[in-house]
């Protein structure tokens, strides 16, 4: 049996998190609902589940590539090909921080935006149900189900909670 | 007066919470991209003939060869490189507004951000073509810019500023390019929700999928916090790069500076948020967003701008002082060629009126603050006086006669290279222009953040907009 999901489109924040807390209540599992919005809330304001991420990695991992990289690469062109300009040093340190830092830091950006892409579950493929109306300021109380057993259930929460639509995949 | 009386304009600029909707702010935020202005094409079409004009003037130098421009002995860099130092200037713009704003959660930050990443984008671009402009030959570049192993095994002199340079900027427009698109993505959604056709399979694939959960406005929040803060010391790093191009050379006077680092950064950060000004009321002119780029907005510029020009005029003096303090003879015969000499004492009057005195002397006044006109007129004035700085910076230590060197003569640009410095202005605004055609300017899940997270709060017998801030 395919998932399906349902999505509740409400008017007001308040009947959303009242939907959003009765399938938490309801016992269903936990992040198989979720709410959609077209601008950013407080969060928790749907007593929504917190996400909880690893983003703060990716930078650092970025900046360590970018590092090493770096030296390899002002370090080894230079000693590949020895030709002394001006006087300087073969390896010249500071001329070489130079380059390593901006590789340091441009390696630590692509990381992190790589990292924004794969934590917010990007690209979506297969986005599921969905309502234009949420960009519009509607709000959307979503919820995937394995099969078909609680999907009555589920109806009947977002329409008590107040949805004014219930949509189907 | 009572000592508690609030001051009644005080308390109409606070009190301009406007409730609007989501659906207004789509349909007049997204007027660019679902409804083109009849303007949009005509505009572009002559920006379009501008720009061919430009690239024709840039192939004729090509063809025939540097002796087409005005640079000769002693000058070699001319009005090229002190374009491309303005356009790295400009650039600055996107990460202060941006990056500064963003961390500190300025709440007047939020009209402004995308322009000001864009304007970095864009100038940024420009700023990379005037060094190939300027080598005459710009292909040959790549033979000391991208270190492969051609045939004779010879890689980029690391040594060299002029390496350091497209490190620098390739890092900063990559970055800012990153950057501006990550904080578009929720408004590709958005897009992605107006369209039909082919625009709408366009904004799909650009969106990702996004459906604004919980999870992707998080990473939003976050991971624009932490871009900014990755930007920032780029944005530092660039332009101090890009002055030591001038900086470490000791055989010019008025170049071999150890301030010029910071200077450069300061003076960036001034001609780029002027620039921000002039685009800001651009866009409120032109697609009439009235309600949100509002006279508060360019208010709160002003006065960063006063302080960011106070700085920045403390340094130019600084810069004087230095090169004076030491009582080196060369210096000072290139300083008293500046001050007082025939025309650069000319342009010398003309770059402080325009870039320090005439509008910071008009921004103390709040009536040019919020008055929409002074502050686009103001503003481009900043940045004629923040060319010519570059322009002074850069000429008079070539031209003024060097020991040992056996011809010198005044740098007179040609038309053809007047012709390219126009060039740039046409191409930047058409590019502006092309974007906005198919992209928001004003972030429009920011201004929707806003409406959510403000509400008004009653104090005493006076209600108040009041912004809710989280805090972490």
């Amino acid at each position: 049996m395919p998932k399906q999901s349902l999505l509740g489109l409400f008017e007001k924040a308040d009947p959303a998190a009242d939907a959003m807390d009765s399938f938490n209540e309801a016992g269903f599992k936990l992040g198989s609902f979720d709410v959609l919005t077209g601008t950013p809330y407080p969060e928790g304001a749907f007593g929504e589940h917190v996400p909880q991420h690893r983003l703060f990695r990716f930078p650092a991992f970025g900046a360590i590539i970018g590092f090493t990289l770096a030296i390899f690469l002002t370090a080894g062109t230079q000693i590949a090909y020895p030709l002394v300009t001006g006087g300087k040093p073969i390896l010249s340190i500071f001329a070489m921080l130079i380059i390593m830092y901006e590789m340091t830091m441009l390696s630590g950006v692509l990381a992190t935006v790589v990292g924004i892409i794969f934590e917010s579950r990007l690209p979506n493929l297969d986005p599921g149900v969905y309502d234009k109306r949420i960009t519009e300021g509607m709000i959307g109380v979503v919820i995937t189900l394995d099969d078909d057993s609680r999907k009555k259930d589920a109806e009947d929460i977002l329409k008590k909670s107040g949805a004014f639509e219930v949509k189907y995949s | 007066m009572e000592y508690w009386s609030l001051n009644p304009t005080s308390l109409k600029v606070m009190q301009q919470k406007r409730n609007l909707s989501q659906i207004h702010t789509n349909k007049t935020l997204l007027n660019g991209q679902l409804n083109t202005p009849k303007w949009w094409a005509p505009t572009v079409l002559i920006l379009g003939i501008a720009v061919v004009i430009g690239l024709s003037a840039i192939g004729v130098m090509v063809n025939k060869g540097l002796g087409v421009t005005g640079l000769s002995r002693p000058v070699y860099w001319g009005l090229f490189i002190t374009t491309f130092v303005f356009w790295v200037g400009i650039s600055h713009a996107g990460i202060m507004i941006s990056a500064i704003l963003r961390l500190t959660q300025a709440e007047w930050r939020r009209p402004v951000t995308r322009a000001a990443e864009l304007l970095t984008v864009f100038s940024l671009l420009t700023a990379l073509a005037f060094p190939l402009i300027h080598a005459g030959r710009p292909w040959r570049i790549i033979y000391y810019i991208i270190p492969y192993d051609f045939a004779r095994g010879i890689y980029p002199n690391i040594r060299s500023p002029l390496i350091w340079d497209p490190v620098a900027i390739g890092t900063y427009l990559t970055g800012s390019t990153l950057f501006l698109y990550i904080a578009l993505i929720p408004d590709l959604g958005n897009l992605r929700d107006r369209t039909t056709g082919w625009q709408n399979a366009f904004y799909t694939i650009l969106a990702l999928g996004w459906r604004g959960n919980p999870r992707q406005w998080k990473m939003q929040t976050v991971g624009g916090i932490l871009l900014s803060a990755l930007m920032l010391p780029i944005f530092v790093s660039v332009h101090s790069i890009v002055s030591w191009d001038f900086a470490i050379i000791p055989s010019v006077e008025g170049w071999h500076s150890t301030i010029f680092a910071p200077y450069f950064v300061i003076g960036a950060v001034h001609s780029g948020v002027s620039a921000v000004v002039t685009m800001m009321a651009l866009m409120r002119w032109l697609w009439k967003w009235d309600d949100f780029i509002r006279p508060e907005h360019f208010d709160a510029l002003a006065r960063l701008l006063i302080v960011v020009a106070t700085a920045w005029l403390g340094f130019t003096f600084l810069e004087l002082l230095f090169a004076v303090y030491g009582l080196d003879a060369p210096e000072l015969a290139l300083r008293e060629m500046q001050l007082f000499q025939w025309p650069w004492n000319f342009l010398f009057i003309i770059f402080m009126l325009t870039a320090y005195i005439i509008p910071v002397t008009m921004w103390l006044f709040k009536k040019v603050r919020t008055n929409i006109a002074l502050m686009f007129w103001t503003s481009i004035l900043v940045n004629i006086g923040m060319w010519l700085e570059r322009f002074m910076i850069i000429v008079p230590g070539l031209a003024r006669k060097q020991p040992f060197v056996f011809t010198w003569e005044a740098y007179r640009p040609s038309g053809l290279e007047w012709l390219i410095l126009v060039w740039s202005f046409a191409w930047v605004t058409f590019l502006m222009l092309l974007f906005s055609r198919f992209f928001p300017l004003v972030p429009l899940f920011e201004q929707k953040e806003s409406q959510v997270f403000t509400d008004d709060v009653k104090i005493g017998r006076a209600s108040v907009p009041a912004i809710i801030r989280e805090i972490d």
